[in-house]
């Protein structure tokens, strides 16, 4: 019971390092990206790539994955993205699903359509006991690792310069841009530090999910839960939409295998239905 | 009084306006010789019949986004749920009736695809009044998830992800039986399509399409001036839904096989494509892109099978950042421009 719990925990925390980035682009920069997931397929091909071939550590790969996604992360937005913020949703949509083929048919060539196995290092495998709960070593290693990466989020949101530059970028583009703040250059680099995380998230993944070609297309409506569920005003919000639906799928799959993803997705039209702007949102959205 | 007077003799404003929609309906030559042409495959291409009736149904299933989405705005990603669902209704009853004449008969089959897509559209209309374009677009996504998880569950029904196997359609109006070439279905598919679309140009050339179009302008001031704005969002995502369920129809009756491929998310992207490709808010746009999709799918793959995919997403990425309103809009530009020379 609690072992479930908390592997639904860590596989919520890992969502939601996955989807965090699309929060930023389609709740700050109203971009609806659906090539989101791409980004994170980049950092899980890349660890796998090099722990496979190259024998890199894994807490190597990790930032390697990072730094991998927010480069063609920024690289994208630079030369492609930027063109697209003030067109409609549905160019927008267009657009990043013709990114999502792309990517899919160069990993497909690059390493066939077999699933990815990576191999842990001995230190992160193994279960532990924890509360009387047996848990996976690294299952606990991501929900650390995640639960740092939520905390230092909201730190750079709520108390530093760049985060306060950030919000009113958001809030008017325009006044911020007027008060001397350069907002190309923020939502440059937020885009890329959102690719960044879900590339990071990709790394981190590997451990729990298997990586095939379909993986943008796959987690995709995941991604779109977490946001809606959540709403994208805040960092919270989602945070506890990804975890509500970590322990959900984790604890469905286990208890009734039968119904799948039919309760997840019920769930998603009734929350958008009843309250378009997220469950956990504060007030009415703009 | 007045009243009396003014239905009597209209007033030359609403004499005008008569003329104006009346000439829009009329048939142009290219209209007419696409249609010529189309009949003429039979004869030219007579090895490319199923590719062909393939073709005249995601020609239909594009259609039908483009009635929801080019002429009333709806943003969709889940056409093909209807899609699905007409195709496994219409599988269904010629499975379970075979042979007997009520159930099994193609055309009435075509009804009770096309009829049970547009119940479940209708009552999933309601879903997609509220919101931005990004709700409308997950409830879509979402509607078409929910249906595919049901599909994929109810195997005593659907055969779960074996497909449904055994569909058996009997002759299509008692005569013309299905054949291994393909001819019965093409002609067949044809037909079906061509009925629909001289429906569907009724439609959006009528004065009710015109107001959807102008819903999609600005549903804020389209309300503001008396139109009942929810209710013809309801009427044309729920014949638009019907459009789909027909298209699935078509599709289970003309391959005899039903199967979850036909409502997963691919299927609802690629006719998305597909109408993007022709040009949304054409009525040829779905038409003409389903002939370049699939004729690119055929030759690309044939090239490089598997990784068509690339050169689709490549495509559609030049096509959202250069060419606005797809193959038809870009001809239309450049026969204004032409004009403008001209003139």
């Amino acid at each position: 019971m609690l072992t479930i719990l908390l592997d639904g925990v860590a596989y919520g925390m890992l969502l939601f390092i996955l989807a965090v980035g699309l929060c930023v682009t389609l709740g700050l920069m109203n971009f609806i990206n659906l090539a989101h997931g791409a980004f994170a397929m980049a950092g899980g091909y890349l660890t796998i790539t090099l722990m496979q071939q190259a024998g890199v550590p894994f807490l190597l790969c990790l930032p390697a994955a990072f730094i991998f996604a927010a480069v063609i992360g920024l690289l994208l937005e630079r030369t492609l993205y930027r063109h697209l913020y003030d067109k409609t949703h549905l160019d927008q949509v267009l657009f990043s699903i013709g990114l999502v083929f792309m990517a899919m048919a160069m990993v497909d060539y690059a390493y066939g359509a077999n699933q990815q196995i990576v191999n842990l290092p001995d230190y992160l495998t193994g279960r532990i006991n924890f509360l009387g709960a047996s848990i996976g070593v690294y299952r606990l290693f991501v929900i650390v690792i995640c639960g740092l990466l939520v905390v230092a989020l909201q730190l750079v949101l709520t108390q530093t310069r760049f985060g306060s530059r950030l919000r009113a970028a958001v809030d008017d583009g325009r006044v911020a841009r007027g008060m001397g703040i350069d907002v190309t250059r923020i939502f440059a680099v937020t885009f890329a530090v959102g690719s960044g995380l879900a590339g990071l998230g990709g790394a981190l993944g590997t451990g729990i999910i298997s990586f095939d070609p379909t993986f943008p297309l796959k987690y995709m409506i995941y991604f779109l839960i977490v946001i809606s569920v959540g709403g994208t005003t805040t960092i919270t919000g989602p945070f506890l939409a990804a975890i509500l639906l970590g322990v959900a799928d984790v604890a469905g799959k286990y208890y009734v295998p039968a119904v799948g993803g039919f309760i997840i997705y019920t769930i998603m039209v009734l929350v958008l239905i009843l309250r378009p702007q997220g469950l956990f949102s504060r007030g009415p959205a703009r | 009084m007045t009243d009396m007077t003014f239905s009597q003799q209209p007033s030359p404003e609403a004499v005008k306006a008569r003329a104006v929609l009346l000439g829009r309906s009329r048939w142009g030559i290219a209209e007419i010789a696409f249609w010529v042409l189309a009949a003429a495959c039979y004869f030219l291409l007579p090895t490319k019949l199923s590719l062909l009736s393939e073709i005249a149904i995601l020609g239909l299933l594009a259609l039908s986004i483009d009635l929801v989405l080019g002429y009333a705005g709806i943003v969709t990603l889940g056409q093909g749920a209807f899609f699905g669902i007409g195709a496994y209704a219409a599988g269904l009853a010629a499975k379970h009736g075979a042979g007997s004449f009520p159930w099994s008969d193609p055309v009435i089959g075509l009804f009770i695809g096309g009829g049970v897509a547009a119940l479940i559209g209708f009552a999933t209309s309601f879903l997609v009044l509220r919101g931005s374009d990004l709700t409308r677009l997950m409830v879509t996504l979402g509607v078409a998830l929910i249906v595919d998880e049901i599909v994929n569950q109810m195997k005593w029904l659907t055969g779960g992800s074996d497909g449904l196997q055994g569909v058996l359609p009997s002759a299509v109006l008692g005569v013309w039986e299905f054949d291994l070439f393909g001819r019965t279905a093409f002609v067949y598919s044809m037909v079906v399509l061509f009925v629909l679309f001289v429906i569907a140009r009724a439609i959006v050339k009528s004065p009710f399409g015109l107001s959807l179009q102008a819903i999609k302008g600005n549903p804020l001031r389209t309300r503001a001036i008396g139109m009942p704005v929810n209710g013809r969002l309801v009427a044309i995502y729920t014949i638009g839904s019907f459009y789909a369920g027909v298209a699935g129809a078509l599709a289970a009756q003309t391959t005899q096989f039903a199967s979850p491929d036909y409502v997963a998310f691919h299927r609802s992207a690629d006719a998305l494509l597909m109408l993007v490709f022709g040009g949304a808010g054409h009525l040829y746009g779905g038409l003409l892109g389903s002939i370049i999709f699939r004729t690119m799918q055929d030759v690309l793959g044939n090239i490089t099978p598997q990784y068509w995919q690339f050169w689709l997403g490549a495509t559609l990425v030049v096509l959202v950042l250069f060419v606005r309103g797809g193959i038809l809009g870009l001809l239309g530009n450049l026969r204004d421009r032409t004009q403008r020379k001209g003139g």
